[in-house]
């Protein structure tokens, strides 16, 4: 009888096996979850967009649950996310901007012709904050709950069924 | 003759492509050759996170170039190897490191390969052990004198 059981053994092994490699096959070979995730977002301290008068740093998040959202002119999604972005603000959810390697005029341009959801837009052309933020491409958005701690990445373009099923959810589960 | 041509042309082709393609990434002095090699094993053991499966010192995205910055930044500023792989998983994430590392997660990654080999070794030894003792099972005492026998009658007239 343990001989039968011990013969069943390289099979019930295969299908272990299988079982695991047949998940990866339905797993996005593109979402990677932040490595800053549950940790607290990167110290800064940079220009807005609109003003290089004014400064803002990372006690910006603090109190209040916000979505952060890295976007460049140059970047054909995050034009076509722009719309999204605009009914999340219309939810009354807070939202604030990265302006990833563009020039001031650019990115006012951006928001010009596409709208502003943004209730302030960090300048980084450099893309050093986004750096810190280990962000490879835009756009990228991330949740910061009200105590400044990253809680929630989305990469790429948030589509009205994104917010439906991710967003929301997340931004109600830290407010 | 014309497809000697074709195949030259398509080789020159080719050959062009490749010297543009190496145009795009940046070629950076060093005064140091120990410096320089580090830069060459750090930037090729790092993974573009946005590429498929391509080390930065062989990608065009802007990301593979921020990151050859940083690492030629903090090799100048005197940081250890460690310290800089360090510095960009921070970041990235353990998804820039071609060679993962022996974490929770990784453990059957590393453990699996060694593993499937001890366990080869302990079933060629259990079935070596197994045939043995058959060979010798397969024959009593008294089976093994009449056999002796038997070879032996047609030996003694």
């Amino acid at each position: 009888m343990t001989r039968r059981l011990i013969l069943l053994l390289p099979l019930i092994g295969f299908l272990v096996l299988s079982v695991f490699l047949y998940q990866g096959l339905s797993l996005n070979p593109f979402h990677r979850d932040s490595a800053l995730m549950a940790r607290d977002f990167p110290a800064f301290n940079k220009e807005t967009l609109k003003d290089p008068e004014q400064r803002v740093d990372e006690s910006l998040f603090l109190g209040q649950v916000t979505l952060v959202n890295v976007w460049g002119e140059w970047c054909p999604e995050c034009k076509r996310e722009m719309p999204q972005l605009l009914d999340l603000a219309d939810r009354g959810i807070r939202l604030v901007g990265i302006s990833y390697k563009d020039t001031r005029e650019k990115g006012m341009g951006f928001l010009q012709d596409f709208g502003d959801p943004f209730e302030v837009n960090i300048f980084d052309p450099e893309g050093d904050l986004s750096f810190e933020l280990g962000v490879y491409g835009a756009p990228e958005t991330f949740l910061v709950d009200r105590e400044g701690i990253i809680r929630y990445h989305h990469t790429g373009y948030i589509s009205p069924e994104d917010i439906r099923k991710h967003i929301l959810p997340e931004v109600g589960k830290w407010q | 003759m014309a497809v000697i041509r074709l195949t030259l042309t398509g080789f020159l082709l080719l050959l062009m492509a490749g010297m543009v393609h190496a145009g795009a990434i940046e070629v950076r002095e060093f005064d140091d050759p120990v410096m320089e090699q580090r830069y060459r094993s750090l930037t090729a053991s790092l993974r573009c996170p946005t590429c498929e499966n391509q080390a930065i010192n062989d990608s065009d995205a802007p990301v593979s170039r921020d990151m050859r910055d940083r690492v030629y930044e903090m090799l100048m500023a005197d940081r250890a190897d460690m310290e800089i792989r360090d510095h960009m998983v921070e970041r990235f994430g353990n998804y820039v490191l071609y060679n993962p590392r022996l974490e929770g997660r990784t453990y059957l990654l590393w453990g699996l390969p060694a593993g499937l080999v001890v366990l080869g070794g302990i079933l060629v030894v259990l079935v070596v052990r197994a045939r043995r003792n058959a060979s010798a099972r397969a024959l009593s005492v008294e089976e093994r004198a009449r056999l002796d026998a038997l070879i032996n009658r047609g030996r003694t007239p």
